[in-house]
């Protein structure tokens, strides 16, 4: 059912995932450059919302975004663009704050022509495998966070 | 629980001589003779390897007279595998409310047909 998502770890420090969409590349780029696009699917679990959205898609440009769920738990992102390539490519470092912040995540996002659609490939480049480990690490956090809350929703309806 | 034995399993990971212990003994188990010799690494060394990836649940070890063959654990494995399956579906959901955001989308600027 999931099948056209792939993720997968390549050498000591990469991370990459590829998706096939059926929209042209320029409308898939502009859905990862425009606020008011973004903040409609970038919100990983179910309950999150993304309320601060800060994009500025340049060369140079800086964005920031914040997450919070029902409980008022959250955490951000911020990053800068390196290159953008309108619609095939994007360039960006970002890092994650828990509150801390996280070594920075190396991404080049490239948007190829597929048939009528778009194959996505998202290549992540770590520091160092150890810093690979942790990010791997803190995502499972985020998944198994939303499959507690999932389960929550679903106690009342066995009992 | 779970999640401790996974960042000891991803910890544990982090390294590429034990990752490469554990790509050996996808094939098969195998004695840490025969795990030094690949590696070119003295015995005390592939053990002290061995028991941090048996501290995190990945490698397990039975006895067979004197020797001690290492394989995998399945239940430390098929851990990793369904916290990969986890992650994988968390990024699911986004790219499937990508996929009604670009539905939604109208088109750019009217461009005249199929231009590819």
């Amino acid at each position: 059912m999931s099948s056209k998502l792939t993720l997968k770890t390549e050498g000591e420090t990469h991370v990459v995932v590829t998706r096939r969409f059926a929209a042209p590349p320029e409308a898939v780029y502009r859905a990862h450059t425009d606020p008011k696009l973004i903040q409609q699917w970038l919100l990983g679990p179910d309950g999150w919302t993304m309320p601060v959205c800060i994009n500025q898609a340049a060369p140079g440009g800086k964005f920031r975004y914040e997450w919070v769920d029902a409980k008022g738990n959250g955490f951000y992102i911020t990053g800068e663009y390196l290159e953008l390539e309108p619609y095939s490519r994007i360039v960006h470092v970002e890092r994650m704050y828990l509150p801390d912040p996280t070594p920075d995540n190396h991404v080049e996002t490239r948007f190829d022509p597929d048939g009528t659609g778009t194959l996505m490939t998202m290549r992540m480049t770590l520091p160092d495998p150890q810093t690979r480990a942790a990010m791997l690490a803190t995502g499972m956090e985020h998944g198994m966070e939303a499959s507690y809350a999932r389960l929550e929703l679903m106690i009342p309806a066995i009992q | 629980m779970l999640m401790a034995s996974l960042d000891g399993a991803f910890a544990a990971l982090a390294d590429p001589t034990r990752r490469a212990i554990v790509a050996r003994l996808a094939k098969g188990e195998a004695t840490v003779t025969e795990l030094a010799k690949p590696f070119k690494m003295t015995q005390p060394a592939i053990s002290q390897h061995l028991k941090v990836l048996e501290d995190a649940g990945l490698v397990t070890s039975r006895v067979d007279g004197a020797k001690r063959p290492r394989s995998l654990a399945k239940a430390g494995i098929d851990a990793l595998d369904q916290w990969l399956a986890m992650l994988r579906s968390a990024l699911e959901n986004n790219y499937d409310r990508l996929d009604g955001v670009l539905a939604r989308m109208e088109k750019p600027n009217a461009k005249k047909g199929a231009k590819r």
